[in-house]
């Protein structure tokens, strides 16, 4: 029983890093592009746009980070594993 | 090699109570801190010398990336954001001196310092609006909405502190599995992209910190 949960979390820290990060890179692409796009523009608004640009990288990055976190737990902090 | 991310090493005893490497890290970093501040801040002209200007430059723009983030005055929170924001870039950096790691790798560094962002929101907004105001704001479009308000508070505070967390460790296990794989020459350029995720994150943290702060003053926009 003990041999199947630590199997299983090994499989489930392997699924949340690599299913969590895909969604979070895709968005990034897509605001970082977004922002290119109006920087394109307007490159006077260049200032302000980055740092919101980054500001909002960071939240969605958040994400991911949250899933390396579970993936951190389940495998040095599993409360089902004495 | 001691991998474990989230366990503590325990450095020495200083009577019942166990001082943990990050402890003596952040010491360092602040008797640095302290040095170059009095260093160049000993004899203050007008016409100052280079090190002195450079510490003003260094304010300066602080102060007035602040201001442009809170849109008002940014004296009252320039000490604790300005500080926040050089004790991160020379946490997240003293990875560069050999035999030293970061302590915003390991969990404590991180809460307490989103505990302090947290605090220290509530403080400048209910000393900008007045205690009834300040309340009146989490029950702003909706009393039905008030939970859900206490929880993205909460939230966010606990963001602040896995963002930082996360990013710093990780590219630290990072080197270590690339150092354990090929030792040579690989791991320059993860090193390079190390300071970059150092100052970034830095950045980040100061920034937010300011946004949430401008928010509850209540002089920027609340989304």
């Amino acid at each position: 029983m003990e041999y199947n949960i630590e199997v299983l979390s090994i499989i489930g820290a392997v699924v949340a890093v690599s299913f969590g990060a895909i969604v979070p890179a895709y968005s990034e692409g897509r605001a970082i592009a977004a922002a290119m796009d109006a920087i394109a523009r307007q490159p006077e608004s260049a200032g302000p746009l980055s740092r919101t640009l980054f500001v909002g990288l960071a939240m969605i990055e958040t994400m991911a980070i949250y899933c390396l976190v579970v993936a951190l737990l389940l495998l040095y902090a599993n409360p089902f594993v004495s | 090699m001691e991998i474990n991310p989230l366990g503590t090493e325990i450095f020495f005893h200083l009577g019942p109570v166990p001082i943990s490497r990050a402890v003596v890290t952040t010491w360092g970093i602040m008797a640095l801190l302290t040095l170059i501040s009095w260093l160049g801040l000993r004899r203050t002209r007008v016409h100052a010398g280079t090190f002195q200007t450079v510490l003003e430059i260094v304010v300066e723009t602080i102060s007035t990336q602040v201001g442009e983030i809170v849109r008002g005055d940014a004296r009252p929170y320039v000490p604790l954001l300005g500080t926040l924001f050089l004790f991160l870039i020379f946490a997240n950096l003293s990875a560069i001196v050999p035999d030293m790691k970061p302590p915003t790798g390991h969990i404590e560094t991180p809460a307490a310092l989103a505990a302090m962002v947290f605090f220290s929101v509530h403080f400048f907004g209910i000393r900008s609006q007045g205690l009834s105001n300040y309340v009146r704001r989490y029950t702003k479009p909706n009393v039905l909405l008030l939970p859900l308000n206490i929880l993205s508070d909460v939230t966010r505070t606990f963001s602040l502190m896995v963002r930082l967390f996360g990013n710093i460790m990780s590219h630290e296990i990072i080197i270590a599995i690339i150092v354990m794989l090929a030792g040579l020459l690989l791991p320059i350029p993860f090193m390079l992209l190390g300071i970059l995720i150092g100052i970034i994150q830095a950045y980040i943290f100061t920034v937010l910190a300011a946004v949430f702060i401008g928010a509850a003053v209540g002089s920027v926009t609340d989304k």
